[in-house]
C-alpha cells in the first residue's frame, strides 16, 4: 500500500491522457499508413519473384535498423524536404514530432504485413486460383473474391506482429519530439524515477496487450468465420481509439512549447521555467527527452519556443568551431551568430555544465593527479568511460589532441551510471558533468585543464526565431537569469536524482526557485 | 447428324518451351447434344485438351471452335462464363457457402440476388440436394459425392449449353460415383447439354457416354462408339476394350446372381 502512497503515482497518472492519446495518434496513423502502402506492394508483388525479394530484403533491411536511430535519421530527412518544399512551392511543414515518428514507424511496420500479405496469397490453393478462372472470374474478382478473402486470416496475423511492433517501438518517438508513453521511460530513466519508467513500461505493454487481443479477435472471427467475433474486436478497437483521442480534442491549446534534452538537468531547467511561466499567467506544456541536435532543429524551426543550451557545445557542435574562447567572449560571440539565424540568446542562467575529466579524489591525490596534463602520462593504463555523444564531439577530438591523451579502453554509458562506475573503480576516469551532483556525492573531482582543450558551457536560454519580441515571454523567464549557481545547480541535480517523491523535476524546481527567486 | 458444337482442327499444344508435348495435332468435333468421354492414362494430354476449349490454356496451333466461333476471337472471361466446368476435386470456394458457391457465375454475370436465390433452389433440386439443410452450408461441411454434386449444380447455373468436366467422379467411391454418373447422364439428356468428360476409367466411359475419344501420348488414337472401337485394330485401344470386358467377365464368375431372375 504504502509503495502506491507515493505522489508520484498521481503525477504519473495525471499524464496518461496526454501520454497516452498521443502515443495511440502516432501508432494508429503509422499502421494504416504502413497498411494503405504494404497491402497494394505486396499484391503487386506476389507474382513478381524480382520485385517481391527486392521488397521483402528491403523491409527486411529497415527491420534491422535500430528503432531509435530509424526515428532519428527522419528527422534532418524532413527537415531538409520542408525547407526544400518552402523554397519550391512556399509551403513548409514541421518535420519536428508527429511526421517524422509516422514515417519512421510507419516504415517499420510493413515487413509482417508485406510477408504475411504475400504468403497468405501465395498460399491459396491452385485448384482454387483455377476455380476461380473456370467460372469466368476476371484477375481483379480472383483476387478481391477469392484469393483476399482466404488470405485475410494470415494477413492478420501479419498486422497483429505490426501493431505490437509500432506500438513498442513508438516510445522511442519521445527524442525526436513526438509525446509519446516513451515520455515517462525517458524522463525516468534520466531523473532515477523508477515509478516512471515502471508506468510507461506497464502502460505501452498494457496497450499493446489490449490491441494485439483485440486484433486476435477479429483474426479468430476471420478465420471461424464468425462475424460477431469480427464485429466485437473492430467495435473494441475503434472504441480504444475514441476514448484514448477524445481527452486530447478537448483539452486546450497551449502557447508555449518548452524543450528538454535528455538529462536530470534539463528536465529540472524545463519544470522550472514552466513554473515561471504559469506564475506569469502563461500556458506552457514541455517537450522532453528531445535528441541534441533535434531541439536546435526544431527551435529554428519554430517547433518549440524556448529552451536551455549550453555555449560550448553550441559552439563546436552547431557552428564547428574549434578555437577557445574565454567565457565572456564565446557567449558574446555566439550571440551574434545566432542572431544571424533569428534565433534570440536571451541570457545566461548563470552555471556552467562542462564536460569535465572526473575521478575519484583519493585515487587523484595517491597518484598525484590534479589536471588533465598529470593524467595524459598514466592514461596508457587507464579507462575511460563517457556519454552516448562524448566520444564522437569535436570536444573529446581536442582534448586527446591538447594533452596525447590515449587511454587502455573506453565506453559509452548512460550518464547517471558513469558516477557511480567510476567511483567502484569499474572505469578509471568518466566525461563528467561540471554541474553533476554526483560528483560530491561520490566524492569525485574533476581534473584541471590547463591547456583549456574543453570551451566553457555557460547554460544560456534560446528564445526562437517567432518569439524573438515576445516581452511577456522575456518578463516570465527574466528572473532566471545569472541567478543560479554552480553550486546551487549542483545540489539541484544530486536531489533530482534520487529516487524518492522528492526528487521529481517539479519538486525539485520549486526548491531551486525557493533558492534563487528570493535574491 | 446434329452440327457440331465443339471442334478442334489441328490443335497442338505444348509446355515447357517444347520440351513437353501435351497435344499433337488432335482433330475432334463434338456435336449438340453429345456425350463424348476422352479416356486415356495421366499424361496422355486429355486434360489439356479440355482446357484449351474454354481457355483455361491456350492452343500453340490449330483452331478450336465452340458453338460455331473460333475461341481466340471471344473475351476468355465472357467465354468461360457461358461453358459449364466441374473440377476434379469439386473446386468450390471454402470460404463461401453452397448458396454463394452455385450462385457464382450468375452473379458475375450480374443477375440480381432475388433471382440467383431462386435459381440455386432449383439447382439444388436439380442435383438432388435438399434446399434447406444444404444451402448454407460451407464446402467442408459436405461429403465428397454432396461437394461434387453442389461442383455440378455450380456449372449449370448460367445455363450453358456445354458442360466439360474434368474426372468428375474419379475421387468418389463407387456407389456415389456410380449413383452421380447416372444422375448426371440424366441431366445430360434432361437439358439437353452437350457434355465432353474426362476419365481415366474405359468402364464409366462406356457405361455414360455415347462417344469415346482415345488419347494416348498428347495424339488422338482413336474415336467412336464403343462397338465401333472394339473393331480398332490399335493395340493399346484394344487393351483398353478388353479390360472392362475381362473385368465383367471375372465378376460375372465371382458373384453368384442372387433372386429369380
Amino acid at each position: 500500500m504504502s509503495t502506491f502512497a507515493d505522489p508520484r503515482w498521481g503525477e504519473a497518472l495525471g499524464h496518461l491522457p496526454d501520454y497516452l492519446g498521443n502515443h495511440v495518434r502516432v501508432s494508429v496513423a503509422a499502421l494504416v499508413l504502413g497498411l494503405l502502402v504494404s497491402l497494394p506492394l505486396a499484391i503487386i508483388a506476389r507474382h513478381r519473384p524480382v520485385l517481391r525479394g527486392g521488397l521483402l530484403g528491403l523491409a527486411s533491411i529497415v527491420q534491422t535498423v535500430p528503432g531509435l536511430a530509424l526515428l532519428a535519421l527522419f528527422y534532418p530527412l524532413l527537415l531538409a524536404l520542408a525547407a526544400l518544399s518552402l523554397s519550391w512551392f512556399g509551403v513548409g511543414f514541421s518535420a519536428f514530432g508527429f511526421l517524422p515518428a509516422v514515417l519512421a514507424l510507419a516504415l517499420y511496420s510493413m515487413l509482417p504485413v508485406l510477408r504475411n500479405t504475400i504468403t497468405g496469397l501465395q498460399g491459396v490453393d491452385a485448384a482454387i486460383l483455377e476455380a476461380a478462372q473456370g467460372v469466368g472470374m476476371t484477375p481483379r474478382q480472383s483476387l478481391f473474391t477469392v484469393e483476399l478473402p482466404l488470405a485475410l486470416p494470415v494477413m492478420m496475423a501479419g498486422i497483429r506482429t505490426s501493431a505490437v511492433w509500432v506500438i513498442g517501438t513508438a516510445t522511442l518517438s519521445t527524442p525526436i519530439g513526438q509525446t509519446s508513453l516513451g515520455n515517462y521511460i525517458f524522463a525516468g530513466l534520466q531523473t532515477q524515477n523508477w515509478v516512471f519508467v515502471l508506468f510507461g513500461c506497464v502502460a505501452a505493454a498494457v496497450l499493446a496487450l489490449a490491441v494485439d487481443q483485440l486484433l486476435a479477435l477479429i483474426e479468430n472471427g476471420l478465420r471461424n468465420r464468425s462475424r460477431f467475433r469480427a464485429t466485437l474486436g473492430s467495435v473494441g478497437i475503434a472504441a480504444l481509439v475514441v476514448a484514448t483521442l477524445a481527452p486530447n480534442l478537448v483539452r486546450p491549446q497551449t502557447n508555449y512549447i518548452i524543450g528538454a534534452k535528455t538529462f536530470a538537468e534539463q528536465y529540472v531547467l524545463s519544470a522550472l521555467m514552466a513554473q515561471r511561466l504559469k506564475a506569469a499567467g502563461l500556458l506552457a506544456t514541455k517537450r522532453e527527452g528531445l535528441g541534441s541536435n533535434v531541439i536546435f532543429e526544431a527551435l529554428a524551426a519554430d517547433d518549440i519556443d524556448f529552451y536551455i543550451d549550453y555555449s560550448g557545445t553550441l559552439w563546436a557542435n552547431q557552428f564547428h568551431r574549434t578555437d577557445i574562447k574565454p567565457r565572456q567572449e564565446l557567449v558574446a560571440e555566439l550571440k551574434t551568430m545566432l542572431a544571424r539565424q533569428n534565433i534570440t540568446l536571451l541570457g545566461e542562467l548563470g552555471f556552467e555544465n562542462a564536460y569535465a575529466l572526473v575521478m575519484p579524489r583519493k585515487r587523484a591525490e595517491q597518484l598525484g593527479i590534479r589536471t588533465i596534463a598529470d593524467l595524459a602520462s598514466r592514461a596508457a593504463n587507464m579507462s575511460i568511460a563517457g556519454d552516448y555523444e562524448f566520444f564522437s564531439r569535436p570536444e573529446w577530438a581536442a582534448l586527446r589532441r591538447a594533452y596525447g591523451l590515449s587511454f587502455r579502453g573506453q565506453r559509452q554509458m548512460q550518464p547517471d551510471f558513469m558516477y557511480a562506475a567510476v567511483a567502484s573503480g569499474e572505469v578509471d576516469v568518466i566525461a563528467g558533468y561540471t554541474s553533476d551532483g554526483l560528483i560530491a556525492k561520490y566524492d569525485l573531482v574533476t581534473l584541471g585543464d590547463p591547456r583549456h582543450a574543453i570551451p566553457p558551457y555557460d547554460a544560456i536560454m534560446l528564445l526562437a526565431p517567432k518569439r524573438a519580441n515576445d516581452e511577456a515571454l522575456r518578463k516570465a523567464l527574466a528572473p532566471l537569469l545569472g541567478r543560479i549557481e554552480i553550486a546551487t545547480m549542483r545540489e539541484a541535480n544530486l536531489r533530482a536524482s534520487g529516487n524518492d517523491a522528492a526528487s521529481s523535476p517539479d519538486a525539485v524546481a520549486q526548491w531551486l526557485w525557493e533558492k534563487v527567486g528570493k535574491k | 447428324m446434329s452440327p457440331p458444337l465443339i471442334t478442334y482442327s489441328h490443335v497442338g499444344k505444348t509446355f515447357d518451351a517444347g520440351r513437353v508435348v501435351a497435344v499433337d495435332d488432335v482433330s475432334l468435333e463434338v456435336c449438340e447434344g453429345e456425350f463424348l468421354a476422352v479416356v486415356g492414362g495421366s499424361g496422355s494430354g486429355k486434360t489439356t485438351l479440355l482446357r484449351l476449349a474454354n481457355r483455361l490454356i491456350e492452343a500453340d496451333s490449330g483452331t478450336i471452335t465452340v458453338e460455331g466461333e473460333d475461341v481466340r476471337n471471344v473475351d476468355p472471361i465472357l467465354l468461360r462464363r457461358r461453358i459449364g466446368y466441374v473440377f476434379q476435386s469439386g473446386g468450390l470456394f471454402p470460404h463461401l457457402t453452397v448458396a454463394g458457391n452455385i450462385g457464382i457465375t450468375p452473379k458475375l454475370l450480374g443477375t440480381r440476388p432475388a433471382e440467383i436465390s431462386v435459381r440455386v433452389d432449383e439447382l439444388l433440386d436439380l442435383v438432388r440436394l435438399d434446399r434447406t439443410p444444404y444451402r448454407d452450408r460451407l464446402p467442408h461441411e459436405l461429403s465428397g459425392g454432396q461437394r461434387q454434386r453442389v461442383g455440378v449444380a455450380r456449372a449449370l447455373a448460367a445455363r450453358p449449353r456445354i458442360m466439360l468436366m474434368d474426372e468428375p467422379f474419379g475421387a468418389l467411391d463407387p456407389l456415389t460415383r456410380d449413383a452421380l454418373g447416372d444422375d448426371f447422364r440424366e441431366l445430360h439428356k434432361k437439358l439437353g447439354l452437350t457434355t465432353v468428360m474426362i476419365t481415366h476409367d474405359v468402364t464409366e466411359a462406356i457405361l455414360l457416354a455415347d462417344r469415346i475419344a482415345i488419347m494416348c501420348d498428347g495424339r488422338l488414337l482413336a474415336q467412336g462408339t464403343p462397338s465401333e472401337l472394339s473393331k480398332s485394330d490399335d493395340a493399346y485401344v484394344g487393351e483398353l476394350l478388353r479390360t472392362p470386358r475381362r473385368q465383367a467377365e471375372r465378376l460375372g464368375a465371382l458373384l453368384p446372381r442372387e433372386g429369380t431372375a
